[in-house]
């Protein structure tokens, strides 16, 4: 839906899709409670839903309207909601990791400092495996491990970092080796698989939450579109493409789900008419939202808007009601 | 060097075919490590090697600036002229269409302010084709600001610029449109703005001299002065976030320069001080447009407040 929306013009930008991912985000952050958090990066559409973001809000974001968890001013690589909290959103690969493990040293800050005895919250860290070539992962998953801080970082690896293979780009290509190295655990899982996922994340946040101290989590998985919509995905073997596509995570799922008798071809036909409703509804919801007025270009920029300084007049800028009013103009 | 110029042909495309041509070993693909390909492509400069490193959008040079300032534009001065290092960085910069705040922000201004670099921006394809080769076969580092919504644009290119060792001075602004009433500063993408504007302006009796900047660092104060003071009016035009910007230096220098020439108080048309917002009529009114630019033309002609 999102990639008919954006070439029908209805959303812009980079937008990077989540197909074939899924089992990794369900299988995490369904365990999480509302007060853990989770930090992503432009790959973020799922993980908001999963942690409770509601479809209307990021249909709405992504169509850029004011109704969208961010006001629209975000957009598909920023989504951010306080109260599910959601951290991000983040363009550049690895800026997350650090954000994420400062959300965990708060968390433990918080139980210890300030004696907040029941502040027991995870964070996870979601990124790929070309992040996982950058010196913040590195410089993270060190003060990580040092500190014992409650965080689980969970390396997406489907393969491909744009055009970049895994293979082409990293020294040693199983990450999950790289936790030792620093003092934690490191686990491989079958990202496509969501029961596996799910049980390795039950451990690694127990952990977590425990204070035993950070995990690393590999998962095997694979996106069946291109980087973004913008990619023309040339570069990849049909075969290997072919190969996980008969992995479908949610296809599987449902194979299981028949074939342990614990649900029936009805009841799961009904889920997939109810998530219809859901995503049209949400579409609708978009398409009908307002684009933000105005006024709203200035607004958030900062949390005390005192700091856009006095005006000519000697008074600050902010509370001359024409203030929101003059844009582009210097 | 960098990230998607071998097999997936630049992720721009900038660099296609190139693979191909010149090899793996001249063309590299990296790893995701902005920080540690610059510092390489450094290190290798250091060493007589001439590299050209590509960061996919100039927002992704933020995690490796430590080597650009101090690695690159220091080291001739700290090591008294010993060490040259002749590494360009280029690469896409500035807004391009609903890409977030993250994917948006021009950095001419900050790597405008550092000494021992040089910074470039073309607009035409002469100005990209002639000041690359100049940024190449110049010893010192080079900044060189593309713009990713120009890459789509087609331009006339004369003979003379085909050719191959067609090289345009480094610190030379050009005239692109001659005028008497007022002058436009512009770079990059908006030069392409400013010139429509000038046609508007020119339909409504009033003649206004764009300059393609060209380069930031050096500037070519010589050229802005002298066409200010010809026409007496300034509107300076850029991208980047107002304080501190390009215009803001550009001002000061006519100011310094060419007081007693000025008929009006400088314009500077820049973008919104705010993070670049996704929704596209924000953005639209977050960057400025070829109205802006008329009317500041027209303010400082006092034709209307």
């Amino acid at each position: 839906m999102c990639a008919q929306m954006y070439y029908r013009g209805k959303m812009f930008g980079f937008v990077h899709l989540y197909n074939g991912q899924e089992a990794v985000s369900t299988g995490f952050i369904k365990l999480l409670k509302k007060e853990d958090s989770v930090v992503s990066t432009y790959r973020d559409h799922v993980h908001a839903l999963s942690k409770g973001v509601p479809a209307r809000a990021v249909m709405s974001e992504l169509f850029g309207k004011t109704t969208g968890c961010c006001r629209g001013q975000g957009g598909s690589m920023h989504m951010f909601s306080k109260e599910h909290n959601l951290l991000g959103g983040f363009a550049f690969i690895g800026e997350g990791i650090p954000v994420a493990t400062g959300a965990a040293f708060t968390s433990k800050y918080r139980r210890e400092v300030l004696k907040e005895a029941d502040c027991d919250h995870v964070t996870l860290a979601f990124f790929g495996d070309g992040t996982c070539n950058n010196g913040q992962f590195f410089e993270c998953l060190n003060m990580a491990a040092l500190w014992k801080l409650p965080i689980v970082f969970v390396v997406e690896n489907n393969l491909w970092a744009i055009g970049m293979s895994h293979l082409r780009a990293t020294s040693d290509p199983q990450i999950y080796k790289k936790g030792p190295a620093f003092g934690m655990p490191g686990i491989h899982v079958n990202g496509m698989d969501v029961l596996k996922v799910r049980a390795v994340a039950q451990t690694a946040i127990a952990r977590a939450r425990s204070g035993e101290g950070p995990t690393l989590v590999e998962c095997e998985t694979y996106r069946f579109r291109g980087h973004s919509l913008a990619d023309p995905d040339e570069l990849r073997d049909p075969a290997e493409k072919a190969h996980y596509a008969a992995r479908d995570p949610i296809t599987a799922l449902k194979k299981y789900l028949i074939e342990n008798n614990l649900a029936t071809e009805v009841e799961l036909k009904a889920i997939d008419k109810k998530i219809e409703e859901v995503v049209e509804d949400a579409v609708e919801f978009a398409d009908e939202s307002p684009h933000p007025t105005r006024s709203q270009l200035l607004e958030n920029v900062f949390a005390d808007p005192k700091g856009f300084g006095i005006g000519p007049d000697g008074r600050y800028r902010c509370e001359d009601p024409k203030f929101t009013e003059g844009t582009a103009q210097v | 060097m960098g990230e998607e110029v071998g097999e997936y042909q630049g992720a721009y495309k900038i660099t296609k075919g190139l693979l191909e041509k010149y090899g793996p070993e001249r063309v590299l693909d990296t790893p995701i490590t902005e920080a540690g390909f610059a510092g390489i492509g450094v290190g290798a400069a250091y060493w007589g090697l001439r590299p050209v490193v590509e960061f996919m959008t100039f927002n992704f040079s933020m995690q490796a600036i430590d080597h650009i300032i101090n690695s690159a534009a220091k080291s001739s001065y700290m090591s008294a002229g010993q060490i040259s290092v002749p590494v360009v960085f280029r690469g896409a910069n500035g807004a391009a269409a609903g890409v977030g705040a993250q994917h948006s922000q021009c950095y001419a201004a900050w790597y405008g302010s550092c000494p021992g670099l040089k910074v470039l921006t073309p607009y035409s394809s002469e100005d990209a084709r002639g000041l690359l080769k100049a940024a190449i076969r110049d010893p010192d580092p080079v900044v060189f600001l593309e713009n990713e919504l120009l890459y789509g644009e087609s331009f006339p290119v004369s003979a003379e610029a085909l050719d191959s060792s067609f090289c345009l001075p480094i610190g030379k602004a050009k005239i692109e449109r001659e005028g008497k009433d007022v002058t436009i500063t512009a770079f990059s993408k908006l030069v392409g703005h400013a010139l429509k504007a000038a046609d508007i302006l020119a339909k409504e009796g009033i003649s206004a001299e764009v300059i393609n900047l060209r380069s930031i660092r050096p500037l070519d104060r010589a050229t802005i002065n002298a066409s200010v003071r010809k026409t007496s009016r300034l509107v300076t035009v850029e991208e980047v976030f107002p304080q501190h910007g390009v215009g803001a230096e550009i001002c000061a220098s006519v100011v310094e320069e060419s007081f007693d020439y000025l008929d009006a108080p400088v314009e500077r048309i820049a973008g919104a001080d705010v993070p670049m917002p996704y929704a596209a009529n924000l953005e639209r009114m977050a960057v400025p447009q070829v109205e802006d630019i008329v009317r500041a033309a027209k303010r400082t002609c006092f034709r209307s407040r």
